[in-house]
């Protein structure tokens, strides 16, 4: 059942002529793991914003169209019960800091404080977080003491810690390392595995294709492509229109034109492509020296 | 105008101790990546150089100058430093102003200035953008008008901290070129960096830091090989690095050309 359902929703922004979503129709079903792409300014930012109540309560502007996340329609609800039903983490952690506290302990109880929950409550529910994300150690240092990519597992822990039925990520690792970056994704997995719903803005599209059960393309505020990630992922209109696409893919591409790559579907994984291009006797690459292309350039 | 770090340990007021003990040269001309896990020292390390941190103990030369002896203001005349977000060092009301400022802060004069800033511009693309307010552009946009602003003021060493975080395909593509074009021009730069596949692509050494210690330091090549050592800094090799590797190539690959030549064999 869809938790989360955009209908022909259409937005400006105060103060400009052309929409930042155009005719958006979009169904998100409950634990459900979906990944948004698109080149900067396709409107990516300002889908999280719509999804999380902050278009139009915060950016005000121009909406038509419905936008319903558990039943409850945006337009008639106010942003403070909103965001009960949906977390949203900023593609920048600076921006989701509260500023308030003193503490990375004290900044992922600031949520649950605010909603007046218990105080044993609210001490297992942070404790359980942090171990979640995996920064038990650095719950007494402070927020702003911390580097880019750590903020941002603060940043996720904050909003994971209130249990939305939606997880909204606006790139939720661009500061990461690649292999906190692969944790990171796990979690967000583990959870959408436990009925949590996410909707997650990324470029790093070989994560996407490991990890995402759908993928919307999106390009000048429209959506120009949905369906399974390797599908999309290795679209050829994605190339056309300067999407970010995996290294696997481009140079499968190169290699198809070259006659090295046999398979008829693109890689956009690592295992992808050892598949494709590993030589099919075990014992070596006799099928790419008898190949007509490696022998003529060679 | 050598960079000469040595023995350099730095720790934070709060009592974390983020550098232990780094010793790197870095020559004029070079093209640096810089990599390793959150918190291995990365951003610290690299403001040694224009003094906004000054060593705990140990020594950073830049040519000549120690940064203990030099103010921040005067090291700005031979290390530019681009911000990991632009956000933190746009103020002007336009970007022509905005490039201009630094340039004219170090003294040079007028016609200097214009043509650095008609330079710089021109590298980042932004040379029909002169009039708009940085923030009325897109973020992508105003990352290159934080690269330009600091590219204006021709300084021998350009570090870039994070470049690519955040950016599309495209732009990715467009700070590529800009590096390429310093490289042209004899600079130094030096970029920190969790994409390692802009890395590969863009960078002839890589130094791998973690814990706050030189972990590797080397030819991309060589240290983009080394899987089991990346992996203690969370850092993994080029997406094509591992393809290769899995395949059996004996040469490590980091980039198509090298990937497709190795396959043909």
């Amino acid at each position: 059942m869809a938790i989360v359902n955009l209908q022909n929703v259409t937005y400006k922004y105060p103060l400009t002529d052309s929409p930042a979503l155009q005719n958006i129709n979009l169904q998100v079903n409950e634990g459900e793991f979906v990944a948004v792409i698109g080149p900067n300014g396709a409107g990516k930012s300002t889908l999280c914003y719509t999804i999380a109540g902050f278009v139009p309560h915060f950016f005000k502007g121009a909406i038509t169209g419905t936008v319903e996340v558990a039943g409850n329609e945006s337009s008639k609800s106010s942003l403070h019960e909103w965001v009960l039903n949906v977390g949203l983490a900023f593609q920048n952690p600076f921006n989701q800091i509260s500023g308030a506290k003193y503490t990375v302990y004290e900044e992922i109880a600031f949520g649950l404080e605010n909603i007046g929950v218990p105080r044993d409550e609210m001490i297992t529910r942070v404790e359980d977080a942090l171990k979640l994300t995996g920064i038990s150690d650095l719950a007494d240092r402070s927020p702003y003491s911390l580097s880019g990519g750590q903020q941002q597992r603060v940043a996720l822990t904050s909003i994971l810690v209130m249990q939305p039925k939606v997880l909204v990520l606006d790139e939720p690792t661009s500061q990461m390392d690649p292999i906190g970056t692969r944790e990171v994704f796990g979690v967000i997995r583990t959870m959408a595995e436990k009925g949590m719903t996410v909707i997650l803005v990324e470029h790093k599209v070989e994560w996407i294709a490991q990890f995402a059960d759908r993928v919307i393309a999106l390009h000048e505020g429209q959506i120009l492509l949905e369906g399974k990630p390797q599908e999309v992922l290795t679209s050829d209109l994605l190339r056309e229109k300067d999407f970010g696409i995996s290294r696997y893919t481009s140079t499968a591409r190169k290699a198809q034109e070259m006659g090295l790559w046999k398979k008829d579907i693109l890689p956009v994984t690592l295992d992808e492509a050892v598949e494709g291009f590993a030589p099919t006797t075990s014992t070596g690459s006799v099928h790419r020296l008898l190949s007509p292309e490696g022998r003529g350039k060679k | 105008m050598r960079i000469e770090i040595s023995n350099l340990y730095f720790t934070y007021p709060t009592g974390v101790e983020a550098l232990r003990g780094i010793s790197l040269t870095i020559e004029l001309g070079e093209q640096v990546a810089i990599v390793g896990q959150n918190g291995s020292g990365k951003t610290t390390l690299v403001k040694h150089l224009n003094g906004l941190l000054r060593p705990t103990s140990g020594e950073v030369r830049i040519g000549e100058w120690d940064t203990q002896e030099h103010s921040v203001a005067k090291l700005a005349r031979r290390v530019g430093y681009v911000f990991q977000n632009p956000d933190e060092q746009l103020f002007s009301k336009n970007v022509g102003m905005e490039v201009a400022f630094g340039p004219k802060n170090l003294g040079y004069n007028s016609e200097q200035v214009q043509g650095q800033v008609k330079d710089a511009l021109a590298m980042t693309e932004l040379s029909d953008k002169t009039e708009t307010n940085p923030y009325d552009l897109s973020p992508t946009w105003r990352k290159m008008v934080a690269l330009a602003s600091i590219i204006s003021m021709d300084t021998d060493i350009v570090i870039f901290d994070e470049p690519t975080t955040g950016q599309d395909a495209v732009n990715v593509a467009r700070i590529a070129n800009v590096i390429k074009a310093l490289r042209e021009r004899g600079k130094t730069v030096i970029t920190i960096t969790h994409d390692i596949d802009f890395c590969a692509e863009n960078f002839e050494r890589v130094i791998a830091l973690s814990q706050g210690k030189v972990l590797l330091d080397g030819k991309a090549n060589e240290v983009l090989g080394q899987e089991e050592i990346l992996a203690t800094t969370y850092v993994d090799p080029p997406q094509l690095t591992r393809l290769g590797k899995r395949l059996g190539f004996k040469e490590t690959v980091r980039n198509p050309e090298e990937f497709l030549a190795a396959l043909k064999k």
